[in-house]
């Protein structure tokens, strides 16, 4: 009988059982699906229903962010930035003007620094809505979204007011922020957060208590701390993997790097547990690290955001100084790197400064927290169901403008 | 711990393998041979001391003039450089490491400048990596899958680099 030799490496008939995965299939979702957030492809490699590997596709709304940089004047770049992180603008146009004066050694006076902390706030609570919303929509409820949108409208009519648009503000700028708020202002912003505060627990009613958001959230998609930490996730996603009762710092930025005066406010970095500060228990099947952690760090962020608005609101009638200083005509030589606390994580600026009196800076980088979130998805999916895989990736709330720049 | 702590304790680790130190810069940073970077890194992130756990960014720069009439005045040799910003969980300090590159291989234009992957040290290396690679024209060995992540796969060249030329053409679509 004449046989056939295996091929080098396969001698093993069970290993070329083993190798021939048969039920195996190649699932593609998006770029146009309605739970990606936007122009992000996944490939999900499936046994059945249960997914081994999931391989993000980017680069849909790639538009060189970072070649414009080098060729405008640091101002003329922050129209820009808007574009980056579209849900949070003012927090994009913070972030980078931050930067600049870092590396030009600008001093703020104390009336900017109140309106940068009072406006990104708020911005914050805007983007967490969407954020919130858009999470329902995922997981198949419709009403949160329209409620988010309700009060979020509401905060892009008092940033119209303040800067004339809706979405890409240009607001926050090197130097300060664009103009002073206008007059009366402050007291219908004030109105809005007496609005706010009791529609919170519409919220939790619709969403966080109901028991299929409980069913399909709770325990899907654990990140370990270990595993965030090393991939570099930040923002909710890694406060949502810590855990104080283990030791673990308050990791926000606006703690352990305050910026714009963040260590003169009165406000809590929201990590796990909830109960002690939030009052608030997770369900029986959560663990800390899963999705539901992570969309209660959101939830609760807007909470600790509202305490902050209304601080910075008590501030600004008596802040002294302007609301902005003059930019130096040309940028220092040398380079820095300097990162905030945006609503999806730390938004590093890497900004290099052009030898001799330059205008426009050698280099800018971006560094962008949903980024470095989205890497993470292989790792917490690997087991899970195909239907899960809208609920984690919702879960990392990632805007697809940020990570393509 | 500062900066000029940390750099001493590279200092003493590494002698004369840490090339140079600027500590006078906003962000103080030490350069490295690329041939160093995984014994440095490593040494960062497994010290007990250190303890740099968290890879923040990594960056290309590409430091040339394109212009030739304004490039003796630019104030910089043409080189290209690669910057690692770590920060530690636990001690909450932020260092910067950068290695220096030549433009092109052995000057060769067209032949990647190579620099040792972190991966295997961060698992926040692996995109930022293929970004570096993909926009600024590094090539990183033993990266696990180096290919394209915001570009097209079938894309020519790097954008980064401050002599890129715009393509006329792309698949049909018209550039400029």
């Amino acid at each position: 009988m004449a046989t056939v030799a295996p091929p080098e490496g396969k001698q093993d008939q069970t290993l070329i059982e083993f190798d021939v995965r048969t039920d195996e299939m190649l699932v593609n979702m998006g770029p146009q699906h309605p739970s990606t957030h936007g122009v992000l492809r996944l490939v999900l490699r499936t046994d059945g229903e249960v997914i081994s590997e999931v391989t993000p596709h980017l680069g849909y709304l790639h538009r060189c962010a970072e070649k414009i940089g080098e060729n405008v004047t640091p101002i003329q770049f922050i129209p820009y930035t808007d574009r980056m992180d579209y849900l949070a603008g003012m927090n994009m146009n913070l972030a980078y003007s931050l930067a600049v004066e870092k590396l030009c050694g600008m001093k703020l006076p104390e009336k900017a620094n109140v309106i940068r902390v009072l406006i990104a706030e708020l911005n914050r609570i805007a983007s967490h809505l969407v954020g919130m919303g858009a999470y329902g929509l995922d997981l198949g409820t419709f009403s949160p979204f329209l409620y988010a949108f309700r009060e979020r409208e509401m905060i892009l009519d008092l940033f119209e007011e303040v800067c004339g648009a809706r979405l890409t503000y240009s607001y926050i700028t090197i130097g300060g922020a664009h103009d002073d708020l206008p007059s009366g202002w402050v007291e219908r912003c004030r109105e809005f957060l007496n609005y706010l505060k009791p529609r919170i627990p519409e919220y939790h009613a619709l969403l966080t208590t109901n028991h299929i958001f409980v069913q399909r959230t709770a325990n899907i998609g654990v990140l370990s701390r270990e595993a965030a930490i090393a991939h570099g996730c930040t923002g909710p996603m890694l406060r949502g993997s810590l855990d104080r009762r283990l030791g673990d710092p308050d990791w926000d930025l606006r703690k352990i790097e305050p910026y714009c005066g963040y260590e003169t406010y009165d406000f809590n970095a929201v990590v796990p547990p909830f109960d002690d500060r939030w009052g608030w228990n997770p369900p029986r099947d959560s663990v800390i690290g899963d999705a539901w952690h992570r969309f209660m760090v959101r939830m609760l962020e807007v909470i600790e955001s509202i305490r902050l608005c209304e601080q910075a609101l008590d501030r600004y009638p008596n802040a002294q100084g302007s609301h902005r200083i003059e930019m130096p005509r040309h940028l220092t030589a040398g380079e820095t790197y300097v990162e905030t606390e945006c609503p999806r994580g730390q938004m590093g600026f890497y900004v290099v400064g052009a030898p001799g009196k330059g205008v426009v800076p050698l280099r800018v980088r971006a560094r962008s927290s949903s980024f470095c979130n989205l890497c993470v998805t292989n790792e917490i999916s690997s087991g899970c169901l195909i239907a899960d895989v809208p609920a984690i990736v919702g879960s990392i709330d990632i805007v697809m403008g940020e990570i393509d720049r | 711990m500062t900066a000029a702590d940390i750099t001493a304790l590279l200092e003493q680790q590494f002698g004369s393998r840490i090339a140079s130190k600027n500590l006078e810069a906003i962000d103080p940073f030490v350069v490295v041979a690329a041939a160093d970077l995984p014994d440095v890194c490593r040494f960062l992130r497994d010290d007990s001391r250190l303890q740099f756990d968290l890879l923040n960014c990594i960056s290309g720069v590409d430091y040339l003039e394109p212009d030739p009439k304004k490039a003796p005045k630019a104030g910089f040799d043409p080189h290209l450089e690669v910057v690692y910003h770590l920060s530690s969980f636990r001690h909450r300090h932020r260092f910067v490491v950068k290695v220096m590159l030549p433009r092109w291989k052995d000057d060769k234009p067209g032949e990647l400048p190579e620099v040792p992957s972190v991966t295997s040290l961060w698992a926040a290396a692996n995109w930022h990596e293929r970004e570096v690679y993909d926009l600024s024209g590094v090539w990183f060995i033993g990266h696990p899958e180096l290919t394209r992540i915001l570009l097209a796969d079938d894309w020519v060249g790097h954008p980064l680099r401050k002599d890129y030329e715009y393509p006329l053409e792309y698949h049909g679509i018209r550039g400029r």
